[in-house]
């Protein structure tokens, strides 16, 4: 049970992590300046020469990777839903290391997705 | 106010092609595994599943749609907050169960249909939020123009 509840946690932290740290590299690389294949392969190459991308990618393998040991351990209608965790754990790093301002709005929104989702995988 | 519902439209766009994207990806990805067999775990088994994998087109259509993914979910992220790109998404999970109980008749429990009802109310919530709330942290350019005092 331990096993399981640690591996859990490097999912949801590695998740959010590495989407944390992409969403930082993305801020620093600018939007496109317009939505032309040319211009979306300038932004790429931006994109790819962010240290912050390049961080985010291991900890998103990492976390898919619990993901499958996970899911050869226990249930997918365990593990599915307890990972839905990482919508609340993103939505507090989105807040205290991205600085976004998440209201009472959004907080329920979150929330509300998160019951959802579990019980999508439920049913 | 006109900048603002750009904004609104631009994002909202961009997370339909997320989740077109990463949902089509998945079934065609799921389709062509189903085409190939199960992969026996040994070095021919796993280069024999390899050979197949790369000559396979509904593979490379489901590649095709998870680089759509990545590209379209760099690209939101790039000037949406992340907290409202990540509900979002989740759309995905309803329009899965739709997709289920339309294209494969699959019958739909009343929790599941609960289940769906709740995520297309948060990401309602979710959608009604100012869809950036930080600046953009886009570095400056190294080099300034000639003229402009360093």
């Amino acid at each position: 049970m331990i096993k399981v509840a640690l591996l859990l946690g490097v999912l949801v932290f590695g998740s959010t992590g590495g989407e944390i740290a992409i969403t930082y590299g993305m801020k620093a690389t600018g939007e496109p300046e317009h939505l032309t294949p040319r211009a979306l392969l300038k932004f790429l190459g931006r994109a790819f020469r962010n240290g912050w991308f390049w961080a985010g990618v291991p900890l998103m393998a990492l976390s898919f990777y619990s993901l499958l040991v996970l899911l050869s351990w226990e249930p997918i209608s365990l593990v599915i839903p307890a990972s839905a965790l990482s919508y609340v754990v993103g939505t507090f790093g989105a807040k205290y290391v991205l600085g976004e301002d998440v209201t009472l709005a959004r907080w329920a929104g979150v929330v509300l997705v998160c019951l959802g989702v579990a019980l999508v995988t439920f049913g | 106010m006109f900048t603002e519902r750009r904004l609104r439209i631009k994002t909202l766009v961009g997370v339909l092609a997320i989740v077109v994207c990463a949902n089509c990806g998945d079934l065609l990805l799921k389709r062509g595994m189903s085409q190939i067999g199960p992969v026996q775990i040994s070095l021919a088994g796993l280069s024999h599943a390899f050979r197949l994998t790369v000559t396979n087109g509904t593979i490379w259509a489901g590649i095709i749609f998870l680089t759509g993914f990545m590209l379209s979910y760099m690209t939101v992220l790039s000037w949406a907050d992340y907290s409202y790109v990540m509900p979002a998404g989740a759309f995905g999970y309803a329009v899965l169960t739709f997709l289920a109980v339309i294209f494969l008749h699959e019958s739909v429990s009343s929790r599941r249909w609960f289940g769906v009802f709740l995520i297309c109310v948060g990401v309602l919530l979710v959608g009604q939020t100012k869809p950036r709330t930080t600046e953009a942290r886009a570095e400056l350019p190294k080099k300034l123009p000639k003229g402009v005092p360093a």
